[in-house]
Formats: C-alpha cells, sequence, structure tokens
C-alpha cells in the first residue's frame, strides 16, 4: 500500500511537473518572441542593399511578410498553429520549421549524449582509480590535468577539434569532464570519510563491496542531480560548438537565426532548448528525490 | 594554504603587477601599425613578433591582460550582487516563490543569450569610446551570467533560514529587508565571496568565447579572446608557436583562479 | 569515399569506352566534381534567384539564350542562334536552334521561351532578374511567329538589353517538372537540405565540342552545404573537394605556399570596398558634423589622406588594387581609363581643409568653429578584411588629425542602420558586382533612389552635381548605342572623382582554388570563376595530391 502511495504521489508530481515545464518553455518562446520583434534590425533584409531590385518589389516583400501585425495578435497565431502542430516556415531558410528541427535536433542529440556518454565514462574511471591510488602524484597531476582542461574556452576547444578531424562529440565531451570530475571525485571522497563506510572497512568489507552498498547509493541523489546539470551544460556548450566546428545540429541553427533575426526559428529553438534543459533539470531533480524517498 | 595554492596565488600577482605596469614595459602602443613589418618574428623591437596589421603583439598583449582581467571582476561583481539578491530572497520566502525564481533561473538559461548579446551591441549608441563600449559588454555578461550562483545560494539561504538567531530576529518583528542585509548577508559573505571568485574565470573564458565568435571587444581594442582570432589557421600557428602566447596566458590565470578556491558545485 | 567512387567511375569508364581516350588529352570523361556552397540555395526557380547560391545553380542548370563569355566578356550564342536588337532597345528578336529538349524530353520552342518572358515580367513576381527588364510601366509583349523564333517587345528602351539575356533560364510552358526540367548542362537530381545538392549530367543538353562529343564532360556535381571557410580550404587540402570558387586573400597565400599550383589570381574581379559620409539632412547628426560630411573638400581630404597601397599590401597581401571610381578596370568596355590615378598624399589633404576652414595644430584637426574632428566609421561584423581595413584607415586619418572610432555591427542592425534610421556617421561595405554593364547600378546613382547610399530617396537633387548624375543617368538609359553610353557613363565617374560620395578603396582581386586534377578550367574575374565552363571540364588523376598528404 505504501508503495501505490508512493507511486501515486510520484505520478502527481511528475504530472504537475510536466504543465509547469510547459508552460515555462512556452513563456521562454513568447519572451524571446517579444525580444526578437524589438531588436534593432528586425523586418530588414540584405536585399535591400542589392541595387538590381526595385523600390516596389521590396516594398511588396516586406509587406508580405507579418512584420505588421502587434505582439498580442503574434502571440495568438503562435500558440493557435503551435496546437495544430504547425510551427511556422523559417524567413531566412525558406523551409519549414518542423522539418528544420525534426533534421537537426538528433544531430546535436546524438552529439550531447555521446559527448555525455564519453565525459561520465571517462570521469567515473578517473574517480575511481584516484580512489585505488591515493598518492600524492596521482591527484596533482590529475587536478592540474582538470584545470588545464578548464580553462580552455569552448570555442578554442572547438578549433581544435576542427583541425584534429575528431567528431563534434570530443569537443563537447572535453567541455564537459573537467567539470564533472572535479565534482565526482569531491563527492567520493566526502562519501568515503563518512563515518560508516569507515566502519565497514574496519570491518573488513572489500571495496567493491563498499562502493556498492555504501558509497553509492548515498552518493546517487548527487549524482543523479549531476546527470541533468550535467546534460544542460552540454546543451549549452553545443551551441558554440558546433557554430565553430559547422555541424548541422541545433546551435548552428541557432547561430545563423539571431545572425538573421528570423522570427519564427528562434521562437521555436528557445521553445524545444527551454523544454530540453528544463527536461533535463526536473527529471534529475525527481529522480533524486525518488531514490532518496526509496533508501530511506 | 596548500604549496600549490600558494604558487597559484603568487603568478596571479605577479600577472597583475605585470598588468599595472604595461605601460611602462611596451615597445610601442598596442594600435599602432608597423606597415613595413607585418607577422613579423620575435625580435629585440618586437618580443613576441607583430600581427598581421604590423601592431606589436606584445603591447596587444598587456594590454588585453588589463581588458581581461579587469573587466572579469566587475561582471563577476555585478552577477554575484544579482545573484545573491535573488537567491537570497528566494530562500528566504520559500515555497513557490523559491521554486518559480529557481524555474526562471532554469529558463533563462534556455534563452538565446548570443541574440541578446547581438542585440544589445546594436543598441549601444556608436559614439561612446571603446573602453566605454568594452565595460558595458562586461556589464551585459554580467547581467546575463548571474544564473549559476543563484541556485547555490539559494540552498545555503534555505540551510540557515530555520536557524535559531533568524527565528529570534523574525520574531522581534525585524522586516525583511533588514533581515537579508543585518543578518543574512553577513552570514553568507564567505559564500558570496567564493561565487565572486568562482565566476572571474568564467568570464574571462566567456569573454574569449564571444570575442574569437566576433560578438566581443571590438578592434582596435585587444582582449584575449580578439588575440586569439586567428587560432583557425593551425599551419600558421605551427609555424609560429609565439602566437600562443595569449591562449598560454588565459589559460595560467584561469587555473591559477581554480587552484586557489575551494572545491564547489559545478557550475555552468 | 567520394574520391574513390569518382576514382572507380573513372576507371569503369575508361575501361568500357576505350574509344574516349584520346593520346592528347589526360582526362577522361566522367567523374563527379565536387565542392562547397557558402550556403543554402534559398530557391530552385530561376526566375526567382537572389542570393548567389540560387544563382550558382541556375547557371550550371539554367539554359540561356544568349550567354556572356566570362573570358572574352562577349555574348555568345546559346540557345538563340542569332538575335536582333532593335536601335531604341526596346524589341529583340531571337532564332531559336531547333530540335531541342529539356531534360525530361519535353520539346523546346518559342513557346516555352513566351512563358518564360511572360512569368518573369509578371508583376506579381518580385525578383532582381525582373526588376533588371522592367525600366517602365506597362505590358511586355511577345510574339511566337514561328516555333524558331521569338520577339520581345518591352514597353519603354531598357539599356543593355542582350547582356541582360545572360540571367533569364527559359522555362518549359508544358513539362509536369515545371522549374526542375532544365536546357542546362545539369539537372537538380538530388537535394539534401543543410547538406548537399547533386547536379547531374543532362543528356539532353544542345552543347557539342569541337568534335562533336556532346557536353559536359562530367557525370555528375556535387555541391555541399559549407558556410565556414576554413574548413572549406581544409577539405581543399585533403582533396575531398576540387575547388574552391571566390577564396579570401590570407587563405589564397596559405595555399599558395603549400600548392602554388592549385592557387589562382584572375585580377582585379568587379568587387569594391568603399567608404562613405551619411549625408541625409535629417539624419540625428549634430549639425556641424553634417556640414562636413556635406563638404567635398572634406570627403576628398579623407580620400587623399587614405593609403589604398598599403591597404591592399598588408590587408589584401597584395591581392587588390586601389580603386578610385565605381567601375572597376577589369570591366574593359566601361571602364574610365582617363581618370586620375587615386592618390596618397596627407599634406594635399590637409591643404585641402585648411581651404575649406578645418585647423590643424599638428595632432588634433578642429574645424572653423572648433570642434574636434571626430566620427565612427560602422561596418559589418565578421569580415575580417574590412575590420582590419577600418583600423588602417583610423591610423591614417590620426595623421591628419581626425580621430575615427570603429563599430562593428551585424548585418541586419547595419543596414537598418543606413537604410531606415540613418542613424550613423560613416560606413565602410563592399559592393558585390555581377553585372559589366553599369546600368544595374542605376539604383545607386539616381538622386531618387533607395540605394543612393549617402542620402537615398531624395525629393529633388540636394546637389548640383547630383543633378547633373541623375540627367546622365536618364540619357544613358534612353541612348541608341553603346558608346553614345560610354561617354555619359564616362562623365559619371569623372564626377564622382571629383566630389567622392563613395570613397573608393579597393578593387579586391578575383582569386580562387582549383585542384589540378580538374582539366580544362580556365578561372575569370567575372562570377562564377572556377566554374564558368564547367560544361568543357573534365577530371584526371590528380598528380599533387599525394603531395599534399
Amino acid at each position: 500500500m505504501i508503495v501505490t502511495n508512493n507511486s501515486a504521489n510520484m505520478l502527481r508530481l511528475g504530472l504537475r511537473r510536466l504543465l509547469l515545464l510547459a508552460g515555462l518553455g512556452l513563456a521562454g518562446a513568447l519572451a524571446s518572441a517579444t525580444l526578437v520583434r524589438f531588436a534593432p534590425g528586425y523586418g530588414v533584409a540584405e536585399r535591400e542593399l542589392d541595387p538590381r531590385w526595385r523600390a516596389e518589389s521590396v516594398e511588396a516583400l516586406r509587406q508580405k511578410q507579418a512584420l505588421h501585425e502587434g505582439l498580442p495578435s503574434y502571440y495568438f497565431h503562435y500558440l493557435s498553429a503551435l496546437a495544430h502542430g504547425d510551427l511556422g516556415e523559417s524567413e531566412s531558410l525558406k523551409r519549414p520549421v518542423r522539418e528544420l528541427l525534426r533534421q537537426r535536433l538528433p544531430v546535436t542529440g546524438d552529439s550531447v549524449v555521446r559527448g555525455l556518454g564519453a565525459a561520465w565514462l571517462a570521469a567515473a574511471l578517473l574517480a575511481s582509480l584516484g580512489l585505488a591510488y591515493r598518492g600524492w602524484f596521482f591527484e596533482s597531476s590529475t587536478t592540474a590535468f582538470n584545470s588545464l582542461l578548464l580553462s580552455l574556452p569552448s570555442a578554442v576547444v572547438a578549433m581544435l577539434a576542427v583541425h584534429l578531424r575528431t567528431p563534434v562529440f570530443c569537443a563537447i565531451a572535453v567541455v564537459v569532464f573537467p567539470r564533472l570530475y572535479s565534482y565526482i571525485r569531491n563527492l567520493l571522497v566526502r562519501s568515503y570519510d563518512q563515518p560508516h563506510v569507515l566502519a565497514a572497512r574496519a570491518r573488513g568489507l572489500g571495496s567493491g563491496a563498499i562502493l556498492m552498498r555504501h558509497v553509492l547509493p548515498l552518493a546517487a541523489p548527487p549524482l543523479l542531480a549531476l546527470v541533468g546539470v550535467s546534460f544542460a551544460i552540454s546543451f549549452g556548450a553545443a551551441i558554440p560548438i558546433e557554430a565553430l566546428c559547422d555541424s548541422p545540429g541545433l546551435g548552428q541553427l541557432a547561430w545563423q537565426a539571431a545572425l538573421s533575426r528570423d522570427l519564427p526559428l528562434i521562437v521555436n529553438v528557445t521553445l524545444v532548448v527551454s523544454l530540453v534543459m528544463l527536461a533535463a533539470n526536473s527529471l534529475a531533480d525527481l529522480a533524486g528525490r525518488a531514490f532518496a524517498g526509496s533508501v530511506r | 594554504m596548500k604549496p600549490l595554492q600558494k604558487v597559484a596565488a603568487s603568478v596571479l600577482c605577479a600577472i597583475f603587477v605585470l598588468m599595472a605596469l604595461a605601460a611602462f614595459l611596451v615597445p610601442a602602443p598596442y594600435a599602432r601599425q608597423f606597415r613595413d613589418i607585418p607577422n613579423a618574428h620575435p625580435s629585440a623591437a618586437h618580443p613576441l613578433g607583430t600581427d598581421a596589421l604590423g601592431r606589436d603583439s606584445l603591447s596587444r598583449l598587456l594590454y588585453g591582460t588589463r581588458v581581461s582581467l579587469l573587466l572579469a571582476p566587475a561582471a563577476a561583481l555585478l552577477s554575484t550582487l544579482i545573484a545573491a539578491f535573488l537567491g537570497s530572497v528566494a530562500g528566504l520566502r520559500g515555497g513557490w516563490f523559491e521554486r518559480v525564481v529557481l524555474a526562471a533561473t532554469d529558463l533563462s538559461l534556455a534563452l538565446p543569450w548570443l541574440f541578446l548579446l547581438l542585440v544589445v551591441r546594436a543598441m549601444l549608441p556608436l559614439d561612446v569610446s571603446p573602453l566605454v563600449s568594452v565595460t558595458i559588454a562586461f556589464l551585459m555578461m554580467g547581467l546575463l551570467g548571474w544564473q549559476a550562483s543563484v541556485r547555490v545560494i539559494c540552498a545555503a539561504v534555505r540551510g540557515i533560514r530555520d536557524s535559531d538567531f533568524l527565528l529570534l530576529a523574525r520574531s522581534s518583528g525585524c522586516k525583511p529587508a533588514r533581515l537579508l542585509l543585518r543578518h543574512i548577508a553577513p552570514n553568507l559573505r564567505p559564500l558570496f565571496y567564493t561565487q565572486f571568485l568562482i565566476s572571474i574565470p568564467l568570464f574571462i573564458l566567456t569573454e574569449a568565447n564571444l570575442s574569437i565568435l566576433g560578438l566581443g571587444v571590438m578592434e582596435p581594442m585587444p582582449s584575449w579572446g580578439n588575440l586569439m582570432r586567428g587560432f583557425e589557421d593551425f599551419s600558421a600557428l605551427s609555424a609560429n608557436p609565439w602566437r600562443l602566447a595569449p591562449l598560454v596566458l588565459l589559460v595560467i590565470v584561469v587555473m591559477c583562479f581554480q587552484l586557489i578556491l575551494p572545491p564547489q558545485e559545478v557550475t555552468q | 569515399m567520394i574520391r574513390r567512387a569518382s576514382v572507380a567511375l573513372f576507371l569503369t569508364i575508361a575501361l568500357c569506352c576505350p574509344a574516349f581516350v584520346s593520346a592528347q588529352s589526360a582526362g577522361q570523361s566522367g567523374g563527379e566534381l565536387h565542392f562547397c556552397l557558402h550556403g543554402e540555395p534559398k530557391t530552385f526557380n530561376p526566375l526567382l534567384v537572389e542570393d548567389g547560391q540560387s544563382e550558382a545553380i541556375r547557371y550550371l542548370t539554367g539554359g540561356v539564350l544568349i550567354r556572356l563569355n566570362r573570358q572574352t566578356q562577349a555574348l555568345e550564342p546559346a540557345l538563340a542562334t542569332s538575335w536582333n536588337a532593335t536601335p531604341d532597345g526596346r524589341t529583340i528578336k531571337f532564332h531559336l536552334r531547333t530540335g531541342l529538349h529539356f531534360s525530361d524530353g519535353t520539346p523546346f520552342t518559342s513557346e516555352d521561351v513566351a512563358y518564360t518572358v511572360k512569368a518573369l515580367m509578371d508583376p506579381q513576381l518580385h525578383s532582381p532578374t525582373g526588376d533588371s527588364f522592367r525600366s517602365g510601366d506597362g505590358q511586355v509583349v511577345v510574339q511566337t511567329p514561328s516555333p524558331d523564333m521569338a520577339v520581345v517587345t518591352f514597353p519603354s528602351p531598357v539599356a543593355g538589353l542582350e547582356r541582360l539575356f545572360d540571367q533569364v533560364a527559359i522555362l518549359s510552358a508544358h513539362s509536369p517538372k515545371k522549374e526542375m526540367a532544365v536546357l542546362g548542362p545539369f539537372y537538380v537530381a538530388d537535394y539534401s537540405p543543410g547538406s548537399y545538392v547533386l547536379l547531374r549530367r543532362n543528356s539532353n543538353y544542345w552543347k557539342k565540342d569541337k568534335e562533336g562529343k556532346a557536353l559536359p564532360y562530367l557525370d555528375s556535381i556535387r555541391l555541399d552545404i559549407q558556410g565556414n571557410h576554413d574548413i572549406e580550404i581544409l577539405r581543399f587540402r585533403r582533396g575531398e573537394i576540387h575547388l574552391i570558387n571566390s577564396l579570401d586573400a590570407d587563405l589564397f597565400d596559405r595555399l599558395q605556399k603549400e600548392s602554388p599550383a592549385a592557387a589562382h589570381d584572375a585580377g582585379p574581379s568587379l568587387d569594391s570596398e568603399q567608404l562613405w559620409f551619411n549625408q541625409v539632412p535629417t539624419a540625428a547628426l549634430p549639425d556641424y558634423k553634417k556640414v562636413w560630411f556635406r563638404s567635398t573638400e572634406f570627403r576628398k581630404a579623407v580620400s587623399l589622406a587614405i593609403n589604398r597601397a598599403d591597404l591592399s599590401r598588408i590587408v589584401y597581401a597584395g591581392h587588390a588594387q586601389p580603386a578610385y571610381g565605381p567601375i572597376s578596370p577589369a570591366n574593359h568596355f566601361w571602364f574610365n581609363s582617363k581618370l586620375p590615378a587615386p592618390q596618397y598624399d596627407s599634406a594635399a589633404a590637409l591643404h585641402l581643409l585648411a581651404r575649406a576652414g578645418f585647423r590643424f595644430d599638428g595632432s588634433v584637426l578642429r574645424d572653423s568653429s572648433g570642434n574636434r574632428v571626430e566620427f565612427t566609421v560602422i561596418t559589418s561584423a565578421g569580415n575580417k578584411p574590412r575590420e582590419q581595413m577600418a583600423a588602417m584607415i583610423e591610423q591614417d586619418l590620426s595623421q591628419i588629425g581626425i580621430k575615427v572610432n570603429l563599430v562593428t555591427l551585424d548585418f541586419p542592425s547595419l543596414i537598418e542602420r543606413i537604410t531606415r534610421t540613418y542613424d550613423y556617421e560613416a560606413c565602410l561595405l563592399g559592393l558585390v558586382n555581377t553585372d559589366l554593364d553599369p546600368n544595374s547600378q542605376m539604383n545607386v546613382w539616381l538622386s531618387s533612389a533607395e540605394n543612393h547610399q549617402w542620402n537615398p530617396k531624395q525629393p529633388k537633387p540636394a546637389t548640383p552635381w547630383e543633378a547633373e548624375i541623375d540627367r546622365l543617368m536618364q540619357t544613358q538609359a534612353s541612348a541608341t548605342s553603346d558608346k553614345k553610353r560610354k561617354a555619359d557613363w564616362d562623365r559619371v565617374q569623372e564626377i564622382v572623382a571629383e566630389q567622392q560620395p563613395f570613397i573608393y578603396l579597393i578593387n579586391r582581386d578575383a582569386m580562387s582554388a582549383i585542384s589540378p586534377a580538374v582539366i580544362g578550367s580556365a578561372p575569370s574575374v567575372l562570377d562564377p570563376h572556377a566554374f564558368w565552363n564547367a560544361d568543357v571540364l573534365r577530371l584526371g588523376p590528380d598528380p599533387a595530391l599525394g603531395a599534399q598528404r
């Protein structure tokens, strides 16, 4: 009975969270729409500098764009179109936004997931190695290496990736790894210094059993929260990295959209990015809470 | 302090001193073009060679260090103040207010900040001096970079919200503003200080990233990111390795900052 | 993988068709030419082309009546075997080739010409190609007396009428494939948005080589969509792509050091970079600045104080020429060779300024009211040569006491400032010129037009010299012979040199990179520089590839 109560609670919480997420995502999209609308350079096109055009043509094309409708009516049209699944058409690329997103999202998703996986693997490996060899040399060299990676601007990492012909996810992994490693390492060190772990070691329990049964269960909630945060970090880092590596993903799309003041594209990309980030954080939060609940 | 931290601190001090003395150390003004010797190798007159327009690279590096090292703390200060205010209020009020603030924080991370920066740059009046526009650029970064610290501060305030001294203050009718200023802030000062120190290298890196993308400090004023824009040409870089000096300096400074800080939560 | 595929194709064809192996040519037919577009093509409809990428695809797929030979700059018969334009520039008669078919087999007749011209001149259609023909209001009449003859009559004279047909790709009136049925050497076979465009050989292409063999030699052309110039040159070095149509000066130098055979500098192109001052009377500038910018001596002094030779030497590594007027010396017919060469003389500049009431005290220039001469130059962000030129101009002008601030803006904000709000002081931009005939620049020189950048949309000319230019524009538009038009344009160039509304800086060279594996290439100064003769290009083994690795 306790179990069903718990799961019912979780479901309710999850549903509320979902609604909150959707609402926040839409709020973000509409906020960015307002921003774009009132930004300088909205509604001007490069064709205005081309002397081959006649004034009447430029004017006619200007009128065709839905520039002059007020902001409230834009909100209304956007939301009603969204309800039908129509995300509008990109002004600069002249293709439906839905198609663009469908193409680009998997590319970014792929790089982010692979980059995260590589970073987590490397961080976990290095952290566990650190637990095995607690020597001064190992610690200072890994700290120095970690600091070095943290100090590289992600743009430089991206340029290095281009030159070495490595795929984009490597650049993302290099950017995310140091942040993960330092946190995981501190977490593990603190967990190992807990009294009950010391007691277990005194009792002669094997290191594997200590890790599985004593350290990980307590470290799990913050680690799960870290998953969400690291997802958000890598997604955020993907934008400049993709722009510099010219990888056909969401980051490059966002960059192009920003440069060309493409309203439908910016709004929808913001919607997708905010939904992903909020979802990642929330899932991590919920999972952490669920885990903590079941342990207790 | 551990020996490593002492080394890091002394390296930082040395760099700060060099930067302050930049005016006396530079062979030439950073904008002066020696048009006969573009892309020159290091020599007695130009210890780090010259750039594509014949400007002395050492002067540009020293002045660029000034720009990055003086303005990043300004941005960090602004972002820490904003984060401190928002985080403290959210942590104190708790409940739905806290959830809204945290959600808004997450949301603002998703907003097209690239676009915001583009827009702010475009809206700046044209006749401001380059120094003013650079300062405004860094302040904009500060206004957009507070999200990382808010969660930490909020959690900390939540932690001390139910402590005895606060309960005492509230029960004696202390107003929330006074509570924040007189009771919470002094207790959290070490945290604010840490967040401030953490933000500085982050803003240095952000400025470098933005300048490489072309959105940062404008010519002819140098900054670390500005000076790294020519790094796409790796063959030229390997032929002229002294051009890596800005990157090396940036990495050293940021590493030193990280080494002197205590281990902290994962930040963006 | 592409290279392996093309080598395999090459071997197969070589084995199966020994007749095509000639003792002289080292290259074989077939193969896939591989290069990059710098962005997405916005349309495949040749009538609606406005961006460079769509134009490249139109050039490769579209069949035109008259083709401008990019090398000789002369007009050649293409789909029209001969043509006859009346002296008044209003009517043109084409004799068409017979027995031709579109890429999908639909026969080509004068009906298709009529259909294309009518669609182009439809008032609802808005495109630069159509607008180039619109010299006045009224209907365009197309008569098709026979399947191989078409007569087009315009309501008012169109200057340079024949040359304009180089941009009109003929569409099929009857084909179910609409604009995808083409008469050019290639047709669009596959398009993966964001990734590539694949063009395949059009077996119905009308042109044959001297031996009577059907062109094009290539089997296909693959155009990758690659916006990043550094990645593009990296791929070229690795042998993944065969050519780079337009190369920046610093990338050119990089390439020339490694593989000199691949880097081609065809000489000065038609493109120019220029600086101008905001002369709009209602602009939000202080009055004393408006007085400076309107003073001819001020502008001429600024022009004299800029060291164009240094700009060309340092920013473009010598791959540019100082420019003084709107028409580049590469434009053999229209360039006024009697113009004085651009000069660099700070002393003369100061002399001119003194005459206009400015005072130089050795370090600072002040106007007659004591205001320090200082202004801001805006330019587009992300364009390194422009930023460098602006930095050099800043130093040049500081020699005569003028303080220049530089602000880089992203393109939309820049365009808004120079076309809508007029909230700027000076602007540094470039003009990309694709047309030899200067009539396409009409909207720049007419004072009432939108692109008269320093003071657009004037109700009546603000200065006598702008009035004279207006008059010359009207005369040349209705002149009956190119010689008369040239006299008018020569006078326009003289006025521009005297008054300097645009301070022209340099004409950059047309630089391209072509792999030695491409046989038959002849880079030209007119766009498309590297592949204007794509129908006669062949692919051979690349001797330099091993060295590049």
